[in-house]
């Protein structure tokens, strides 16, 4: 496990701090955690509108303040099965660097938890053998009160879906 | 309220003026004889040099201080205008932008050389300019001042309240008016308001000077060259020059020839010199000057605007309150007529654009040794700010594409029976809610033979494939494509036109190619008008609302119910004989919902085709308000962009181009699989 064959540093995105402010949220009962810095808003469901021809992962849109931004959905990326609209259901809107731009995503997420800080010195790089997702799309796992948070890596995960979707285009 | 930097104002006005300046000289290289011209240009040259050093660009005030003494010379008459200096001046005028863009950058050597040609084309007669003389120095060089005759001139002047904020110094005017000569100033306090009324940023006061002097009347009214426009300013000669009685005409008309090309030795002198000044200051009072980071917020708000009101309106058509109806359709009137103006306001002439051309072509020939002449068309059509922005650099690229590729050596047109001057034409006109804007030349036209063999070498289509014309043309804005066999200066290095297409791709825009071999080659932008709002026709597909450009929207008719049975096989309608292939949206977007029972089916066309769309419902127009989709759905080419509905719902607009392409696409592969 320690064996570094992964090339991320997991603790790359503390950034050589000790902590990491964090919010927490639910999907298909796995907990995940993404930066705080990073968040805009949290919001309970809105009218969505599909989007024809554009993939599961980013299938509609949304009005978000008057701006229309994609609502994504990274359990698609992890190859998880879409889950059921509870009272819990809330859309996490994230500014991401898309390319160089910096974009406003909404993400769904069954429930939010909580901001929270995470410190560097309980992260695991992901295994290598025994997950059923892709490496690449985790930037570490954390170990808190016996089970594991989910440091999803969103930049790969859209990159790559986003290449997925040229190619699909051809 | 007045928080703008003022370099960044100095720099942008700098910049009119070098546009300016060099119209004119563009002007006199085709008419060398022409006064208002040279006058125009020395007065810009003038005004650089002054506001330049004024506000701290030295570099800039050196340098356009001896383009400004050539043509000093030339106004007088004393040096004839040549086509020598002109494009001397041309030259330098383009190296003053640089002096203007990096003030502290080395330009030195540059600036020399400049200078050089500068003085060769003023000729041996210029010697005077060669030395930095300061120009008041100059001035005392010529042959009018009659330095024994000393006048007495009675000046009252006010300046606006407000100079001092803009960097006048008044005691700095005086200062140079007791350097003319001997002056008596008199404050005047008529106009100082009570203390507590005083603004101390503001000028209250006016002065009366009396200055006895042997310069001539142009000197005075140097002093307050920066002001001039906006003061007021009354200067009356009440002695003459006492010894020689004579030498005052000598004197006089040159005073005049000064400020108005009419000379005329008259006490209307002062009058008439006014004048073309007074206009000015109306012309300018007629403009302001915004930021355009304004007029786009301002944009933005109408658009919100927009979206409320259309909100309400809904709101309102449901409610039985009549007084609220009332007030809602006043206030959808309103948006209207808001929107409209702001659209108005964000529009300009493309002359600005087609302008620079001017120049360009000009350069253009002399590099590649063509003769060349630039016709354009249409100047006053007018498009949105955004547009003209985004399409200067594309048109570049074209322009140079047929000078450098299309366009042949004069030897070679005298060869085939053409004129040997090559003709660029260069042309904007409106189209329904299109601008289309042309570029056509007469030289030899895009070689098909050789755009096939080179797309082939190159990998970017199979040898044989079967290609349309229009296809196979629209290759040479593949990237990294070329076909000229020597790469020049200009073109020739395959980038540029792949940086077109996508500019006018992201224009929501479209290129078309015309050329036939040996007469030339047009090629047509079709840029839609606006970019902000539009018509909108909102229809419904299954669950889902989609906005159609009102623009691109035919008719509207119902799809019979024998003839939606009837086209289950071949999917077209017959529309008065004409034959109409149409598309059934929901099956498009596989909505997975059973059609309504009865289908509508909304006639678009683009350009050149006609499709019928088969929607739902057809709810009704919608002023659209149009948002960017996020790069996440780049890819999705059905749509060109989202808005916001009355209830807060988001509704994609429909890119009709796009979506008969994937139409057609999509009947393809039926037609392969069944």
């Amino acid at each position: 496990m320690s064996e570094a064959t992964h090339k991320a540093d997991p603790r790359a995105i503390w950034k050589g701090a000790d902590e990491i402010s964090v919010l927490t949220f639910c999907l298909n009962g796995e907990t995940f955690a993404i930066e705080a810095v990073i968040v805009q808003e949290i919001l309970d469901l809105l009218p969505e509108t599909s989007v024809p021809g554009s993939l599961p992962f980013v299938g509609s849109v949304i009005n978000f303040r008057g701006k229309v931004i994609p609502l994504a959905d990274i359990r698609v990326a992890f190859g998880m099965e879409a889950g059921n609209v509870t009272i819990d259901s809330r859309i996490i809107v994230t500014e991401l660097d898309l390319e160089g731009q910096t974009t406003l995503v909404g993400m769904r997420t069954d429930k939010v938890f909580e901001v929270t800080s995470l410190p560097a010195s309980a992260s695991e790089p992901p295994p290598i053998v025994g997950m059923r997702w892709r490496p690449d799309y985790i930037h570490a796992l954390v170990k808190r009160e016996g089970e594991f948070i989910i440091l999803p890596n969103l930049q790969a995960i859209f990159s790559s879906q986003q290449n997925n979707a040229l190619q699909a285009t051809g | 309220m007045n928080n703008q930097d003022p370099i960044a104002v100095f720099k942008t006005e700098a910049l009119e003026q070098l546009e300016l300046i060099e119209a004119g000289l563009l002007d006199l290289t085709r008419d060398l004889e022409d006064k208002a011209q040279i006058d125009a240009v020395f007065r810009g040259l003038h005004t650089l040099k002054g506001s330049g050093s004024m506000f701290g660009f030295d570099q800039l005030a050196a340098f356009t201080h001896h383009c400004e003494t050539a043509f000093d010379r030339v106004r007088k008459g004393e040096a004839p205008a040549t086509t020598e200096l002109v494009s001397a001046v041309l030259d330098a005028q383009g190296h003053m932008l640089a002096l203007l863009q990096t003030p502290n950058g080395d330009h030195e050597a540059m600036s020399a050389k400049l200078l050089d040609n500068l003085h060769r084309a003023v000729g041996g007669s210029a010697k005077a300019a060669t030395q930095s003389a300061a120009a008041t120095a100059e001035q005392a060089g010529k042959p009018a001042p009659a330095a024994s005759g000393l006048s007495t001139w009675e000046l009252t002047f006010t300046l606006p309240a407000n100079s001092m904020i803009n960097g006048t110094n008044p005691l700095g005017l005086l200062d140079e008016l007791r350097e003319l000569g001997e002056a008596h100033v008199e404050a005047l306090c008529d106009n100082v308001p009570p203390l507590e009324e005083i603004d101390p940023r503001e000028v209250h006061l006016s002065w009366r000077v009396t200055l006895k002097t042997d310069k001539p009347k142009s000197d005075i009214e140097d002093v307050f060259i920066f002001v001039m426009d906006d003061m007021v300013m009354d200067l009356k000669q009440t002695e003459a020059p006492a010894p020689v009685a004579e030498k005052a005409p000598a004197a006089r008309p040159e005073a005049a020839a000064d400020n108005a090309p009419q000379a005329a030795a008259s006490p209307a002198d002062a009058a008439k010199a006014q004048q073309p000044t007074d206009a000015k200051a109306q012309k300018q009072a007629d403009n302001v000057r915004v930021p355009a980071l304004r007029l786009d917020e301002m944009m933005d708000r109408v658009g919100e605007l927009v979206i409320a009101q259309s909100r309400l309106s809904q709101m309102a058509s449901s409610a039985a309150d009549l007084g609220l109806r009332s007030v809602s359709e006043e206030i959808e009137r309103l948006a209207g007529e808001l929107r409209d103006t702001m659209m108005v306001l964000r529009m300009m002439p493309v002359a600005s654009l087609f302008s620079r051309f001017r120049r360009l072509v000009h350069d253009l020939a002399r590099e590649t040794g063509k003769d060349i002449e630039l016709i354009t068309e249409g100047e006053m059509t007018e498009v949105d700010k955004t547009v003209i922005d985004r399409l200067a650099d594309p048109l570049v690229h074209l322009v140079r594409n047929s000078v450098d590729h299309g366009l042949e050596t004069p030897d070679d047109r005298i060869a085939v029976g053409k004129s040997p001057v090559g003709r660029v034409h260069l042309s904007a006109h409106q189209t329904g809610s299109e601008v289309v804007i042309t570029i056509k030349d007469d030289g030899r036209g895009i070689d098909r033979a050789r755009v096939r063999a080179k797309a082939e070498a190159n990998g970017l289509i199979q040898p044989g494939a079967q290609l349309s014309d229009q296809e196979l043309l629209q290759l040479i804005f593949q990237p990294g494509f070329s076909t000229a066999e020597k790469v020049t200066n200009l073109s020739g290095r395959g980038v540029g036109m792949d940086v077109v297409k996508k500019t006018i791709e992201t224009l929501r825009g479209a290129i078309d190619i015309k050329t036939t071999p040996g007469e030339g080659s047009e090629i047509a932008l079709r840029i839609p008008l606006t970019l902000a709002i539009i018509d909108g026709l909102l229809v419904r597909v299954g669950s889902g609302r989609y906005v159609l450009p009102l623009s691109a929207v035919e008719e509207c008719l119902e799809l019979s119910l024998e003839e939606d049975l009837k086209s289950r096989g071949r999917s077209f309608i017959s529309l008065r004989d004409d034959l109409v292939p149409f598309l059934r949206l929901r099956e498009l977007f596989r909505t997975g919902t059973q059609p309504d029972p009865f289908q509508k089916v909304v006639v678009v066309s683009t350009g050149t085709e006609r499709v019928g769309l088969v929607v739902d419902q057809i709810i009704g127009d919608h002023q659209t308000v149009i948002k960017n989709m996020s790069k996440l759905h780049d890819h999705v080419s059905a749509f060109s962009g989202a808005t916001i509905l009355g209830d807060g719902n988001v509704a994609l607009i429909l890119d009709v181009a796009h979506l008969i392409a994937a139409g057609q696409h999509q009947e393809a592969q039926l037609r392969a699989a069944g």
